[in-house]
């Protein structure tokens, strides 16, 4: 039944200008008493691609609804869900199969418009009761981007605002290749110098041959910037970048010969996202599932059996911290991570290891509030060959997992990257 | 303490928002007991530079949080969430009488918050703070937009919230200095609320016929705020400080074709010669400009050209014969206008009409003239060139401080609250629309 409104009923984001991994409200008030109302979310990607999310709501005897508090009894999300109108975003009906949601442009904010529709049937064809904007960014006012000059090493420097010195971070991402900026930007604005770090193109992934030298260049690239505190140097890395950020935690020759009390790598290097043990080799044969997905995780659990095939983590001298999904599809996280905790076990090192292991989460466990990608589209091998890549999770636990490591993620480098001595060495 | 060591953390939250929100400033990591200075830092768009700061001393755990805690001396001190961006003045060596308003309501106050080592007064320029952030301080929501208004002869820009609407709408009017002033109207814009901020005194009309506007130009702006198709035609509401209340007053109550939902009169008067035009309403002021007081700083008080307040109802708005809800600000201290005295006597006036129900009045001691939306700097005392005079003087605007900041604070969230009872209906509203289910 059309609603008689003569004024348009209130609706209020707070706040509505926010960081990506900040919270927010989503209030309407002026509503009629008791009335089934749905509250969407809608974004036009970078791609042209359209996502959106929904949950449907009954207001209170006040007039008012509120997903912070409220329970959505359907939509892309049920429950209480403040943040459901990110975390559960999806394209809409009709788009390209397979897509994935990354920010490029990292200057310049996600912007997502919630509305307010009338009862709980398709609303497609409505105009809102109200609509605001909010606006999500990656970078903090004041954080600056520095693209790299120099030749050797492919990247964006961040710099938080302020004289420093800062703790740094190099980041790196995974097989799909290319220079993803947003989680470094993210990070420099948390107070990190941080290097987003490109090492090899999209599709390069098996050809690349990428030198550990190149890696200590770029280590170094953030360990001697003026603004940095040559001590408090860290890595992170999700899925092949693990393995590197591994490799680089252990064998560094140049960082093994620093004598304490500075600790190992000249610097006490941090962070393990998540974890690979073997440099990846695409010529295993590859399942499916019914969807034509490709499932890798079964090629790659064999080799953990391979000794030589094994970063040699009884090397590690620094804290680290492993995030894994339970139901990644991708790599075998979990079993890695309790390789490697046996590793250390062995050696009287697995006070060095932190894990959190999340049940129901899948391979791509990126920042809070970030929709979930269960498949997507993926180019793997020098002949640029698209397929359609399985990482697994379900979209709930993977968001919680989204939140809660992030929290963790935050917590490990503020106490290891910015705590004091005394602190860090009770570790 | 070796620089090197130091790990003082600053952060301010939220980092983003609009002018009106507070902030919680934090720094972390000192060592205990420490002496620090926290200060912000702005470069407004004509170049000058404003400052302000706050002395104080970590706790036990290392933390200044500067809405908690005691500021023992700088531009501002007590527990002052808000003292940073409320006693923002021009960095020493400025030029005088500067006042600081936004023109680029569509771009963000950028201010730099730091933290020093010690308690420093001066000299912050030449030395390397601990830590520094930016904040951006906005006049606009994300979805506003703004629209310039050139129709039917009018100077005027008009804000609209982001949505279908149909929303409520404002006409927002300044006072003598002229100009179109569009950082209120925008702030609105933000809270649901259309507004349409109008040039009157300097518009584009003036200038070329050399005429001032006549009622018309008012009930043409009122006209096209009724006709927009996303504005709700009876729902519109004035709001005007300074000469801005005597022209809201001149509508709310003469005009035939203005119906007002309800007024705003902030830092004005009743007092003005009724059936008159803009123009005479502005030479009669200016006759009585011997009353002009100038004080030791040669700073011009204004407040007397209106005084006494006369009996005569010929010579000001009846205010008796209002329809609507009308809410009015003084400041206590305002030496500009005769604030107060014209509030007491609105309130006689409209208790004697039997309609002095429709009246609220929020007024504030050791409170200024020009009363703006919160968190801005404080303006005591600023150069003005009246419209229609080449002079060029510093005005005494009058106000403390504080307490002419808290006032902006508390005046503010009772315009909105008063608007949106009166323009977005409230209960009443929620029950008429259940009976039409």
């Amino acid at each position: 039944m059309p609603l008689q409104r003569s004024v348009a009923p209130i609706l209020c984001v707070q706040p509505s200008r926010a960081l990506v991994d900040e919270k927010f409200t989503v209030l309407v008030k002026n509503l009629p008493p008791g009335g089934p109302f749905t509250v969407r979310s809608l974004h036009l990607s970078e791609d042209n691609d359209y996502w959106e999310a929904y949950g449907h709501y009954v207001s209170n005897h006040q007039g008012e609804l509120s997903v912070w508090d409220d329970l959505s009894f359907g939509g892309t999300y049920t429950g209480r869900e403040p943040m459901g109108l990110l975390s559960s975003m999806r394209p809409i009906p009709g788009s390209r199969p397979g897509l994935r949601l990354r920010k490029k442009d990292v200057t310049t904010p996600m912007l997502v418009t919630i509305s307010v529709y009338c009862g709980h049937e398709d609303y497609r064809d409505q105009t809102p009761l109200a609509s605001v904007l909010t606006e999500r960014w990656h970078m903090a006012p004041g954080v600056q981007r520095f693209p790299l000059q120099e030749n050797t090493v492919r990247g964006t420097l961040f710099i938080p605002p302020g004289p420093g010195p800062f703790p740094g971070i190099l980041d790196m991402w995974g097989g799909g290749g290319g220079l993803l900026e947003y989680r470094a930007a993210l990070l420099a604005s948390h107070g990190y110098v941080c290097l987003a770090l490109e090492y090899f193109k999209p599709g390069e992934m098996t050809s690349a041959n990428q030198e550990f030298s190149y890696f200590e260049t770029a280590f170094n690239v953030i360990k001697d910037h003026p603004q940095v505190k040559t001590d408090r140097v860290g890595i992170l890395g999700l899925s092949l970048g693990s393995a590197v950020t591994l490799n680089l935690a252990t064998e560094s020759k140049r960082y093994a010969c620093i004598p304490p009390p500075l600790s190992a790598f000249g610097s006490t290097p941090i962070g393990c996202y998540w974890f690979l043990l073997v440099v990846f080799d695409p010529r295993f044969p590859v399942k499916h599932d019914e969807n034509n997905c490709e499932i890798w995780r079964e090629m790659i659990l064999p080799l953990l059996k391979d000794s030589s095939r094994k970063v040699k983590v009884e090397k590690l001298r620094c804290p680290m911290l492993c995030i894994s999904g339970c139901d990644d599809q991708n790599w075998p996280a979990v079993e890695s991570v309790d390789d490697v905790m046996e590793t250390l076990r062995a050696v009287g090192k697995d006070h060095l290891l932190t894990r959190a292991d999340y049940p129901d989460a899948g391979h791509l466990i990126e920042p809070p509030f970030t929709p979930h990608f269960r498949a997507t589209n993926f180019i793997r091998g020098s002949t640029m060959e698209k397929v359609v890549m399985l990482w697994g999770g379900q979209t709930k636990p993977h968001s919680e997992a989204q939140e809660d490591s992030w929290r963790k993620i935050l917590s490990f480098l503020q106490h290891n990257l910015y705590g004091n001595d005394h602190a860090r060495s009770r570790l | 303490m070796d620089r090197t060591q130091c790990c003082v953390q600053l952060s301010v939250q939220p980092s983003r928002a609009l002018v009106d929100e507070r902030f919680v400033i934090l720094v972390e990591k000192a060592p205990p007991g420490f002496q620090l200075s926290v200060r912000a830092l702005h470069q407004c768009e004509d170049g000058h530079s404003w400052e302000a700061f706050g002395h104080y001393i970590s706790d036990a755990t290392g933390t200044v949080n500067v809405s908690q805690d005691l500021s023992l001396g700088g531009t501002y001190s007590g527990v002052e969430a808000m003292g940073l961006l409320c006693s923002l003045r021009p960095v020493p060596g400025s030029k005088p009488g500067l006042r600081m308003r936004k023109k680029d309501v569509q771009a963000p106050m950028m201010v730099t918050i730091s933290v020093y080592q010690g308690h420093q007064v001066e000299g912050f320029v030449d030395q390397v703070p601990l830590a520094s952030v930016v904040v951006e301080r906005w006049y606009v929501a994300p979805g506003v937009r703004r629209i310039p208004i050139t129709d039917h002869g009018l100077t005027g820009t008009l804000f609209l919230p982001p949505g279908p609407g149909p929303f409520p709408a404002v006409l927002d009017l300044w006072g003598g200095g002229g100009q179109l002033v569009e950082y209120r109207a925008a702030l609105l814009a933000s809270h649901g609320f259309a507004a349409l901020a109008l040039d009157y005194l300097t518009a584009k009309v003036i200038r070329e016929t050399g005429k001032m506007v006549e009622d018309q130009y008012f009930e043409t702006a009122y006209k096209e705020l009724q006709k927009h198709p996303q504005i709700v035609s009876s729902r519109i509401a004035m709001i005007g400080l300074s000469f801005g209340t005597t022209m809201t007053l001149k509508m709310a109550i003469y005009s035939k074709v203005v119906k007002l939902r309800c007024a705003v009169c902030i830092s004005g008067s009743h007092v003005q010669p009724i059936e008159k035009s803009v123009e005479e309403i502005l030479s009669s002021f200016n006759d009585r400009a011997d009353k002009t007081r100038i004080n030791e700083e040669n700073q011009v008080i204004w407040r007397d050209l209106l005084l006494p307040i006369p009996t005569d109802p010929s010579l000001k708005a009846d205010v008796g014969s209002l329809q609507c809800p009308l809410l009015l600000v003084v400041g206590e201290d305002d030496q500009n206008w005769p604030t107060k005295e014209s509030a007491e006597d609105i309130q006689e006036m409209m208790e004697r009409a039997g309609n002095s129900h429709l009246l609220t009045v929020l007024s504030y001691p050791d409170t200024g003239h020009l009363i703006e939306p919160p968190y801005s700097s404080h303006t005591r005392t600023s150069n003005f060139k009246p419209v229609g005079t080449n002079q060029k003087v510093t005005v005494l605007w009058g106000g403390q401080m504080a307490a002419h900041a808290r006032a902006q604070e508390d005046a503010w969230k009772k315009m909105l609250a008063f608007l949106r009872e009166n323009l977005y209906g409230g209960r009443k509203a929620s029950a008429a629309t259940q009976s039409n289910l």
